[in-house]
């Protein structure tokens, strides 16, 4: 009877799920967007009443996936999609547009009793392909590089894999975690560790870099100027070499409720919104005329 | 007359449902293997059996060379579960002989629902108490940089694998007939005595079987392990590394696999590992229980 009662209130939260679900719009996908997209949906659904946002995390290949098989509305995505993934959704009747809505300083992290500052893009790929096992190598302290990472679904792991280890295998000493926060926990913890996060992950509600953490400066090359995620001249000149668009992408040119919160988020309420969280604005160059010409 | 045929309609009617039921659980089981037969099947036609097998590497998305070694996680799941057996049973019969022998009957009536209730933590929430507690604990007792690693994973399944092992140790304690430990206090035995060398034995392969069923529930425990073991794919050392179980690769990996590559058939084919492996501990401890049914009979 007990069993009967539950499986009962089990389908009706489902069909009540599925008839309310009618008019709201999912969203999926990278966990290094997700506390902000929760954000920006919960600002503008106090602006619009009307309007009905879900968000999930999950991962960027979870966003993506969930885009071509149709189990979402909007994906967001911190890396760009594979060409396999744009094949797939076209045979699926799926035409992606993507929509840059913020742009991300890719922050290497250590913990606050690590004494390296700085270090270069050579020295990062290394770290992560497993080539160096103690901080000693890089000039710290003797101690065993603990390594912290994501998960092969993440864009964060993908973008690292491309642009820092170039195209390398990571380590497979490296604890693979399942969101930004849960690396930042670790890192917090561990005095060996390093780890990477999306720049929102630095902040504690007061702005202020999290205590126990160091963001470590991030040179091109050896003996380079080192430069830090957090500083927006250098994201936004390139000079901080791991900054990254952040993403959403749509089936198709976006309609209705998409599409309005999509045109908000590009527009100065939204980058407002971006900016507070520890994000970097999109800007007025390619990244602006290719959202515009998304929305046409 | 016609009262009679008609109840006779309706007793056909409740076998047939009752039937209906039984068979339905069967055909479920089945229908489970033969989809994961077939949808791992294809995953062979690419990866070799010696390769899937043998090979300690797995790394589907390289950019490099896609590999498809299980073995680093088969041993990271039999670590894990071993380290959780060897806490749990111990504790988990020690606490059963206690419910049964020891304690008063009104502590006991406290005692056994508490331990049901623990077997009802949804395992998320055992993860997070692995993450926030066990985790820094292990890191401060061994001095190492963290606590996300087997050790830990082997508490947490040691943990919810209790409630089954005392439960059913327990009943198969309490199944032992009175007159065993009155003839063995009656020839002078002590209390301890009697419990450990006639009480014991005598409920020895309910004891097991209850040992194999957590297991059971060891093995398949996904979402604890995928929090608290760190699930780095290196091959493991030693329970002070994270290790990554077959069950958190399938978590990981299957919410954005592409469908129908062999990646996603290689998933399936660890799902039918993981399966033919629970299956077949549950299946030992079937008999095992069955055997002392009988004999009690």
């Amino acid at each position: 009877m007990k069993k009967i009662t539950i499986i009962a209130l089990a389908t009706l939260t489902l069909l009540g799920g599925l008839l309310l679900g009618a008019k709201m719009i999912q969203i999926k996908g990278s966990d290094t967007m997700v506390n902000l997209v929760q954000i920006l949906a919960e600002e503008y659904m106090g602006q619009k009443p009307g309007a009905a946002i879900a968000v999930l995390g999950g991962g960027s290949g979870t966003g993506i996936t969930g885009l071509i098989n149709q189990t979402c509305d909007v994906a967001t995505h911190s890396r760009e999609w594979k060409p396999k993934e744009i094949d797939q959704a076209w045979e699926k009747g799926v035409s992606p547009k993507f929509f840059v809505v913020a742009v991300d300083g890719l922050s290497v992290v250590v913990n606050e009793k690590n004494p390296i500052e700085q270090l270069t893009m050579a020295q990062v790929g290394a770290l992560y392909r497993g080539e160096v096992k103690n901080w000693k190598a890089l000039g710290g302290e003797s101690k065993a590089v603990s390594l912290y990472g994501r998960q092969s679904n993440s864009g964060t792991y993908v973008f690292m894999q491309e642009f820092v280890l170039g195209n390398k295998n990571y380590s497979t000493d490296m604890k693979e975690m399942n969101g930004n926060a849960q690396i930042i926990e670790g890192i917090l913890q561990d005095e060996g560790a390093v780890g990477y996060v999306g720049v929102g992950y630095l902040y504690d509600e007061n702005r202020q870099i999290r205590k126990g953490l160091k963001v470590l400066k991030i040179s091109k090359e050896p003996n380079g100027t080192g430069y830090l995620p957090t500083d927006k001249a250098a994201v936004d000149s390139g000079n901080y070499p791991i900054s990254r668009p952040l993403f959403m992408a749509t089936n198709g040119k976006p309609k209705g409720v998409a599409a309005e919160f999509l045109q908000w988020i590009v527009g100065p309420e939204g980058q407002a919104v971006v900016e507070r969280e520890g994000f970097f604005t999109v800007g007025e160059g390619k990244y602006k005329a290719g959202n515009d010409k998304n929305f046409k | 007359m016609r009262k009679k045929r008609r109840s006779g309609l309706k007793e056909s009617a409740i076998k047939a449902f009752f039937f209906t039921s039984g068979i339905l659980a069967v055909l479920v089981l089945l229908g489970i293997f033969l989809t994961l037969v077939a949808t791992s099947f294809p995953a062979f036609r690419e990866i070799k059996l010696g390769e899937f097998f043998l090979n300690t590497r797995w790394d589907p998305t390289s950019p490099e060379k896609a590999e498809y070694g299980l073995l680093s996680m088969i041993m990271s799941t039999l670590m894990v579960t071993a380290g959780a057996l060897v806490l749990a049973v111990p504790i988990g019969i020690g606490v059963a002989a206690y419910l049964s022998d020891v304690a008063h009957w009104r502590v006991r009536e406290i005692l056994k629902p508490v331990v049901e209730i623990l077997a009802g933590i949804p395992s998320v929430v055992v993860g997070f108490i692995g993450i926030v507690l066990f985790g820094p604990a292990i890191a401060k007792v061994f001095h190492i940089g963290n606590g996300l690693n087997a050790l830990n994973g082997s508490i947490l399944l040691a943990i919810m694998a209790l409630p089954t092992i005392i439960s059913i140790s327990e009943d198969s304690l309490n199944a032992v007939p009175r007159a065993y430990s009155e003839a063995s206090l009656a020839l002078g035995a002590s209390r301890w005595q009697t419990l450990v060398r006639v009480k014991l034995p005598a409920g020895l392969s309910g004891i097991i079987a209850a040992v194999m069923l957590g297991m059971g529930r060891a093995i398949g425990e996904t979402m604890t392990v995928l929090m608290a073991t760190g699930n780095a794919r290196s091959f493991p050392h030693g329970f002070l590394e994270a290790v990554r179980t077959m069950t958190a690769n399938i978590a990981i990996e299957l919410g954005e696999v592409p469908y129908y590559t062999t990646h996603y058939y290689a998933l399936f084919a660890i799902g039918l590992v993981l399966f033919v492996m629970t299956f077949a501990v549950n299946l030992i401890a079937d008999v095992v229980l069955n055997k002392y049914q009988e004999r009690e009979q």
